[in-house]
């Protein structure tokens, strides 16, 4: 379980993040939504030891780490994969050096890397052959998809963090992400928190959600929750995706030209409900 | 008048929070590359990278500065009539000075901007926090192999250089009638330990240096692109300086300590 308890954050005076707490259950998703900005990924930061809070308490499987000295600290770590805005693969280390990076450190034989690589590429949908490339070789959703691999690799750990894990691609690449995220829930009940902008992605992937507006939260809640909020940020910042489901939808029914080029076979349809 | 002694007083602060800041990343640099974990290949990558990548241009550079200089000292001494102790103050010049230091800024160039523009890059794409959450300590990962491949390749790069100087003084010698035994006899009497040892101590110095500045200007950089771009110029410009300002202390102390 991951616990954050009124949780202040600032840089340089400016604060970042303020007040902030929310629960996440053994294998459930907390998605983290908002506009850019918000401090959406100050908290996976702030999770895994790389900036500390000014205020509040960061709790894993019931331990402070604001209290971890930096030995143990990294032993915490060692309990969460982090999957980086963009990926983050080392661009000096080939696709299998890049999902084996952390068995590499702990000097495992090699034979068992190429194993772990195979495995884990195979589980993220990627032939394991692609392990010799260079990550520029690749696409942004196969990088994307490395990046989760590797997290899982590390160590294989049971708490998986996701910084906007769908950004920058294209739709089909984006559902092949999401799909991943909830069967790594699903199947291997992996505890993961999203951080992300999208609202489709966060109806789809959440069990909870909390929203953020410039450093604070102003939802927590689950999906159904979200969508029947009152508060007038809230409606302001779904109204844009709703008119587009809304849009979408119309056009769908009227089963007008542009309807397969809008919404490709295979593409979910958000849910928001109300207004469509 | 207020207002412009506050500025001052700010600049000043700034001004001493980064000499801080650089002060403790340095300590760090240091203890990282004495404890373990080494990072073996990355040690050898990083003395394969300074090494073989700097071998020509210090070659060259030292060649032909050696052989400016030989010119500028044969003259002189052609005037005493002392054109025999060529080979004695080319020596002198080139092993416990001009050597060190011409090495020094053309490896401070090449390798600061290297390192920086690497590790900026690497900053702003989040490799670096990445390498953090996987539980990999950036400064002995990143930094230490980068300081233990210049303490090994900077003495080798000013030892070859210094001995292409004293070559390339040597035939510009033969065009001032100073006959090669003559030079080469000059050479062998003060190409002492003590020599030697003040040009070699320097390059520890200097790797420090560039190692400090280039890994400490990378890993701070800020603002994308364009600020890696920044963050490169300043840590060639700051090595490069840094370089003068060192051999400088290095000579004074070490004159001192040598009573000389």
């Amino acid at each position: 379980m991951i616990e954050f308890r009124n949780v202040d954050f600032s840089i340089d005076g400016r604060p970042i993040l303020s007040n902030v707490s929310f629960v996440v259950q053994q294998r459930q998703t907390r998605v983290i939504l908002g506009p850019s900005g918000s401090g959406k990924s100050t908290i996976l930061r702030l999770l895994i030891g790389l900036w500390v809070p000014d205020a509040g308490n960061i709790l894993v499987h019931g331990e402070d780490i604001t209290q971890a000295g930096p030995d143990r600290l990294r032993e915490i770590r060692k309990a969460m994969g982090i999957v980086f805005q963009h990926g983050a693969l080392f661009d000096s280390m080939t696709v299998g050096e890049n999902i084996g990076y952390t068995l590499l450190e702990d000097k495992h034989p090699e034979d068992e890397i190429e194993e772990v690589v195979a495995k884990y590429l195979t589980q993220v949908g990627l032939h394991p052959e692609i392990g010799d490339r260079m990550p520029e070789e690749l696409s942004g959703g196969m990088q994307r998809r490395v990046a989760i691999a590797r997290a899982l690799a590390a160590r294989n750990p049971g708490v998986l963090l996701y910084d906007e894990p769908t950004t920058g691609l294209d739709p089909q690449s984006a559902e092949r992400i999401t799909d991943l995220i909830l069967h790594l829930r699903d199947t291997m009940g992996k505890t993961s928190i999203m951080v992300t902008h999208d609202i489709a992605d966060a109806f789809k992937v959440g069990n909870r959600i909390t929203v953020l507006n410039e450093g604070r939260s102003v939802f927590e809640g689950t999906p159904e929750d979200l969508n029947a909020a009152q508060d007038p940020f809230i409606a302001e910042f779904l109204e844009p995706f709703r008119k587009a489901v809304a849009a979408a939808c119309q056009r769908m029914d009227e089963g007008g030209p542009s309807a397969g080029a809008r919404f490709r076979p295979g593409t979910p349809r958000p849910q928001p409900g109300g207004t469509s | 008048m207020e207002a412009l002694v506050a500025a001052v007083g700010n600049r000043v602060r700034r001004v001493l929070e980064v000499v801080q800041d650089v002060s403790l990343f340095c300590y760090s640099v240091l203890r990282s590359a004495f404890f373990p974990p080494f990072y073996k290949h990355e040690i050898i990558e990083q003395i394969h990278f300074a090494l073989v990548g700097s071998l020509f241009i210090v070659m060259f550079s030292a060649l032909v500065a050696g052989q400016a200089l030989a010119i500028q000292l044969a003259r002189e001494l052609a005037k005493t009539g002392a054109k025999s102790e060529l080979g004695h103050f080319m020596v002198i010049s080139s092993v416990r000075a001009l050597g060190p230091v011409l090495t020094g800024i053309v490896v401070a160039s090449r390798m600061s901007a290297g390192i920086t523009a690497e590790l900026g890059a690497m900053k702003s794409s989040d490799q670096i926090d990445a390498m953090v959450a996987f539980g990999t300590d950036p400064m002995k990962r990143l930094v230490a192999p980068r300081m233990i491949g210049l303490w090994i390749a900077l003495p080798v790069l000013t030892i070859i250089g210094d001995t292409l100087s004293v070559i390339g003084g040597g035939f510009i010698g033969l065009t001032y009638h100073v006959t090669l035994d003559s030079y080469y006899h000059g050479v062998g009497k003060y190409l002492t330990p003590a020599n030697l040892l003040v040009g070699m101590i320097k390059p520890v110095f200097f790797a420090i240096l560039i190692t400090t500045v280039a890994c400490w200007k990378g890993l701070t950089s800020e603002g994308g692109a364009k600020g890696v771009g920044v963050a490169t110029t300043e840590s060639v410009v700051i090595s490069s300086v840094g370089i003068l300002v060192t051999d400088f202390i290095c000579t004074k102390l070490i004159f001192r300590i040598l009573g000389w």
